[in-house]
């Protein structure tokens, strides 16, 4: 995968299991809850990015350094559901360049 | 019976705002939230957090946006039925609407504004099989009356404030035993909650256990125990009398989603000439609607509310014509 003019390309699996491939543009201050609504994927995205609903709870499943939990993500884990220790919070998943080829699957919603 | 012009359902932003518009027509509105206070989101949710698009406000904390729409709307005398949530509506004879919450309080008016945002909010529920089934049978979301927790085991579930609050209330002579189960190690909440949790399991008068939740529920017919998954040690089964997890609150569309009104991925169809429904009286206003080009901003929702206002009074008044007064002109005259 190459990055070309701000765009990378990410992986996120459904609930269905289903694999969608989708291009996100690095220049645009957009993170991961963002990008799946776009896309209309399921991902409610209730508070708007604020890390304090969780409703965009997913799995990081490739290797990609992301910047750690901040305490309001982590406080926020503390009332979702099926957390594990990949678990994340879309909206605190910023899109950059280094994180072509990122892999996530959507959390259960609960 | 309580009577009004407009019945509100939702007092966030959208709702509040509504209430001045339509005092500006001389119509009176009555608000019905399923939370304690008015606000919606932006006091349930983000009191803290400053908005950066409210027109002429650079930056204003979402609580100071909804004290500042309370004290805007006061001159109109609104209404309020609060800790309510709206459940059901008919219409009688006079092509009014008759709207029941589910604690039967009873309120009628000519026209329904929805502006309940994202929904109602309601205890978010551990995704535990068959938790249904013991939900008032030693399940319970939240605490409503500690003196029924006397003398019982109550293993309580969460990492806020609410959970280290009850855990230790709970732990001081009233349950026989009291355990808090977390996810983590650490807890979010207030600094001195945390601390006196802490020193209740230290003095073993409270039974602390962390990197664990609760998975599975068991008994005959009522609440007996309760199934543990830890982080590393796997399963085993705890004694409980009740389970109280504290999870916070989401929001959900709940009841309105069954008054047959046409609904697009949770929200309300509107026509944007007037946002009314496919239901003529009853109008959805804010985050709560949708329609080609629809962006959920508190702005767009005082938008959306001003239009509605409009429409309902010719709904109410077909006769009256209405002409637009600026308030720099008439200034507020309110309510007596």
């Amino acid at each position: 995968m190459s990055v070309q003019e701000n765009i990378i390309s990410v992986i996120v699996v459904d609930r269905e299991g289903v694999r969608h491939e989708l291009e996100a543009p690095t220049d645009m201050s957009m993170n991961m809850m963002e990008l799946c609504k776009s896309y209309e994927l399921p991902v409610e995205g209730t508070c708007g990015g604020m890390a304090m609903c969780a409703s965009c709870h997913m799995y990081v499943s490739s290797n990609h350094v992301l910047t750690q939990r901040s305490v309001d993500e982590e406080d926020m884990l503390d009332e979702a559901f099926h957390v594990e220790d990949n678990s994340r919070l879309g909206c605190q998943i910023h899109l950059s360049n280094d994180l072509d080829g990122l892999e996530v699957k959507l959390a259960p919603v609960g | 019976m309580i009577q009004t012009d407009i019945l509100i359902i939702g007092a966030g932003p959208c709702g509040l705002f509504t209430v001045f518009e339509a005092g500006l027509l001389k119509l009176r509105c009555h608000l019905i939230d399923a939370l304690p206070q008015p606000g919606g989101q932006c006091s349930e949710i983000y009191p803290k957090k400053p908005i950066f698009d409210i027109p002429a406000y650079p930056e204003i904390l979402a609580g100071d946006l909804t004290e500042k729409l309370l004290e805007q709307i006061a001159p109109f005398k609104p209404g309020f039925t609060l800790g309510e949530r709206a459940e059901s509506i008919v219409k009688d004879d006079e092509d009014q609407f008759i709207l029941t919450t589910n604690k039967g309080t009873q309120h009628r008016a000519p026209i329904i504004a929805i502006a309940a945002g994202l929904g109602c909010f309601e205890p978010r529920k551990p995704p535990v099989e068959n938790l249904i089934d013991y939900e008032d049978k030693g399940v319970e979301y939240i605490i409503k009356d500690p003196v029924f927790y006397r003398g019982k085991n109550v293993v309580i579930s969460g990492g806020g404030d609410s959970a280290l609050d009850w855990t230790n209330f709970l732990a001081d002579g009233i349950a026989s035993k009291v355990t808090l189960v977390h996810r983590r190690p650490t807890f979010r909440g207030h600094p001195d909650s945390v601390q006196k949790v802490m020193d209740l399991a230290e003095a073993g008068k409270i039974n602390l256990v962390v990197n664990c939740e609760v998975v599975g529920v068991e008994g005959e017919g009522k609440l007996e125990g309760l199934v543990v998954k830890h982080k590393t040690d796997g399963l085993k089964t705890i004694q409980a009398d009740h389970w109280v997890p504290l999870f916070g609150l989401s929001p959900k569309l709940g009841p309105i989603g069954q008054w047959n009104l046409n609904i697009d991925k949770n929200a309300i169809e509107v026509d944007t000439f007037d946002y009314q429904t496919n239901i003529p009286g009853i109008y959805a206003i804010g985050d709560i609607n949708t329609y080609p080009g629809k962006l959920k901003l508190i702005l767009c929702g005082f938008h959306e509310a001003t239009l509605m206002v409009q429409s309902a009074f010719k709904r109410i008044y077909p006769d009256k014509n209405l002409v637009l007064k600026y308030t720099t002109v008439n200034g507020i005259n309110g309510f007596d």
